[in-house]
């Protein structure tokens, strides 16, 4: 029988079934992290229970880490008590920990791959909803909650169900200033954002097969916010080259062992899939969002919807969007004066976000009155762009060149938006409050359109600013 | 480990409308930062309770009228966002035993589930109508009967359902797996060893 790689990846990591329905599920990959592990080490040693498998759970510290001063303590008590809760809890049961001082650390969902962890036809959990990021591999990867993260610390495995598999097409060349950004953003805002409750995505057509693994990475990333828990694409030698020499993939013979396991995982051609839905590249534009979800979202050159034109049961969420945006129904997205621009987190802050961006910045400068940050997704990233002196164009264009975190993308670090100040963000939440203060405002884009942003002080498209055909 | 079988809850009820609640309305990320969930309870939907100097906003959970509800209301596509059990950890610990909705969210549904707080989906003309039963009368106890399926407010019964799993984790006591999964810890073992990767 014809199987899709979900059903590949589940059967190879079921332990058995139980009495409810549900799978116990072996997890092979554990991710973890300072704001949602605490508790879960709390609740193991309330039950007198130990870490199972120590060496196949990693750690790193990315929410609340400062991007500036980075010396400890940190100047933020809860903050600093939170580093050392997650420093005491590895020591202990023995996880390694990609600590600040390794100079591996960073957003966890960058870390695992940049390590050579993520790998093709495993499990991956983490207590962090972006855990779809890994499924760029060909992983079966998906957030869970603190008490889960306590099961899987004690047992390696969760009661999970198993999703069904809505493949997402899309076909054709992007045009060019269109990035992997847009075409999810895209795909959220035609599918919604509980579009994918129930299902994983699998995403392929010629569009991916040509993304390269950072830019699947970035799609990946976002499913969650289209509702779908698992995203993925099927492993191919974009994957294999991407893994190839890190420092946790499989070496020498065990290397091409590897490589044959791995593309025996993708689905199967022919399979049947309980949907299909598909797009072409072509249709998609330069996409940023007006609203408080990612759902809620339109071409460069659109108008802000009214709520009056959308379906009857989006139009209370888009007056509230509308109102809390501060932006009028019917008017052009572009030209609204931006505040903050946001070049960070785990959707758009690897290197070749970053490199992409500084072709375009280099020589430009950053519009007066905007503050412009570059968060590097990890440490890892820093140093490489340091060395190639993309830190250095951006410095010199204006932007503050920060060290690795989550940082902006949700605030619990120092670095916030105050009052109803509006952001220019590549991240991947515009919720209300998301960006650390309760009236700031999140325009979700890709991180050419921040830098467009960040230049001409208003959202821009970012083809007229740089030029691009 | 034995839990409680949840067949049954009675209280009080308050409606918070609106479709999408994420979770970072439910608790604000600032507020994430503690390493136990103690004390969360105080921070639920702070952003929309609170202004920004720290007074009352008006918000159906600062209505004196109903203090002490333990049935939340609230719209479609409840608990979206984030995976943070955070979330159903502060309206938990608010006070909150069920959430009523017209649709909720995957990760916030399991993980409320595996506190044993049950997420029932209702239809959104009976949620509104039990609403304004609420509305009419803030003293009003509602009981939400997981092996029937169904809300009763003031002799008037509403279909209330759970998918048949977290319904049946509920109603057995088996709405934490970790007993379940320390069961299963041979058969960990046996399948861990069939992958090159857990070597
Ligand atoms: S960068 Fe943002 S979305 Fe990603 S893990 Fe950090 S807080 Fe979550």
């Amino acid at each position: 029988m014809k199987e899709t790689l979900l059903d590949k990846v589940w059967a190879a990591h079921t332990v058995r079934e139980l009495p409810n329905g549900s799978t116990q599920l072996l997890i092979g990959t554990h991710l973890i992290h300072e704001v949602t592990s605490p508790q879960a080490f709390g609740m193991l040693r309330d039950l007198g229970l130990k870490v199972k498998f120590p060496q196949r759970t990693f750690a790193t510290v990315d929410h609340i880490v400062p991007t500036d001063e980075r010396e400890e303590p940190f100047s933020d008590q809860l903050a600093d008590e939170m580093i050392k809760a997650l420093r005491a809890n590895c020591r202990e049961a023995g996880i390694t920990f990609f600590d600040l001082p390794t100079g591996h650390q960073g957003i966890v969902h960058i870390v695992g791959p940049e390590q050579g962890i993520t790998q093709p036809g495993t499990t991956i959990a983490c207590g962090d909803s972006h855990t779809s990021t890994h499924g760029a591999f060909g992983a079966i990867a998906f957030g869970i909650g603190t008490s889960q993260v306590r099961d899987v610390l004690a047992t390696q495995t969760m009661a999970i169900r198993k999703p069904k598999v809505r493949r997402i097409n899309v076909d054709g060349k992007l045009s060019p200033g269109v990035y992997a950004k847009d075409v999810i953003l895209h795909i959220i805002r035609r599918l919604g954002v509980n579009g994918g409750i129930g299902f994983a995505y699998e995403y392929g057509g010629s569009t991916f097969d040509a993304f390269t693994q950072e830019e699947r990475m970035t799609v990946c990333n976002m499913s969650i916010e289209g509702g779908a828990r698992v995203g993925y694409v099927n492993p191919d030698k974009t994957t294999f080259d991407y893994l190839q020499g890190r420092r946790y993939a499989p070496q020498g013979a065990a290397w091409e062992k590897a490589l044959t396991r791995w593309s025996a995982f993708a689905s199967d051609a022919g399979v049947a899939y309980d949907d299909v839905v598909g797009f072409h590249a072509g249709e998609i534009a330069p996409t940023v969002t007006w609203g408080i979800n990612p759902g809620q979202a339109i071409f460069i050159d659109e108008r802000v919807p009214r709520p009056e034109d959308l379906a009857e049961k989006d139009r209370a969420t888009a007056a509230e969007a509308l109102a809390h945006m501060k932006l009028t129904p019917g008017q052009p997205i572009k030209g609204v004066p931006v505040d903050v621009a946001f070049l960070g987190s785990c959707t758009n802050a690897r290197l070749s976000d970053l490199t992409e961006v500084a072709r375009y910045v280099k020589g430009r400068t950053v519009r007066a009155g905007v503050k412009a940050i570059v968060v590097p997704g990890s440490q890892g990233v820093a140093t490489l762009a340091e060395k190639m002196g993309i830190a250095e164009i951006f410095r010199a264009a204006g932007f503050e060149w920060r060290g690795a975190g989550c940082s902006m993308c949700l605030g619990m670090n120092p670095d916030k938006l105050v009052g109803d100040q509006l952001c220019a963000s590549s991240s991947n939440r515009n919720f209300k409050g998301r960006q650390g203060s309760p009236t700031g405002r999140t325009v979700l884009m890709s991180p050419l359109m921040v830098a467009a942003a960040a230049i001409t002080g208003e959202i821009a498209d970012a083809r007229e600013v740089f030029s691009i055909s | 480990m034995a839990l409680d079988k949840i067949t049954q809850i009675t209280g009080r009820g308050v409606y918070v409308p609106g479709d999408d609640t994420d979770t970072d309305r439910i608790i604000p990320a600032r507020f994430m930062k503690c390493v136990t969930f103690d004390g969360l309870g105080e921070y639920a939907y702070y952003d929309e309770r609170r202004a920004d100097d720290g007074t009352d906003k008006s918000h159906p959970l600062n209505d004196p009228r109903f203090f002490g509800a333990r049935f939340l209301l609230s719209g479609s596509n409840f608990g979206c966002g984030s995976s943070r059990e955070h979330a159903p950890q502060a309206l938990y610990r608010f006070g909150f035993r069920a959430v009523l909705a017209e649709s909720f969210a995957e990760i916030f549904f399991g993980n409320s589930t595996t506190l044993g707080m049950p997420c029932a989906v209702m239809a959104a003309g009976d949620l509104r109508a039990l609403a304004g039963l609420i509305e009419e009368d803030p003293a009003l106890l509602i009981t939400l009967d997981l092996l029937e399926g169904k809300v009763t407010a003031a002799d008037v019964d509403f279909p209330a359902t759970l998918p048949d799993h977290a319904r049946e984790a509920l109603v057995s006591g088996k709405w934490d797996a970790i007993a379940d999964l320390l069961e299963g810890l041979p058969d960990v073992e046996r399948v861990a060893a069939t992958l090159p990767y857990f070597a």
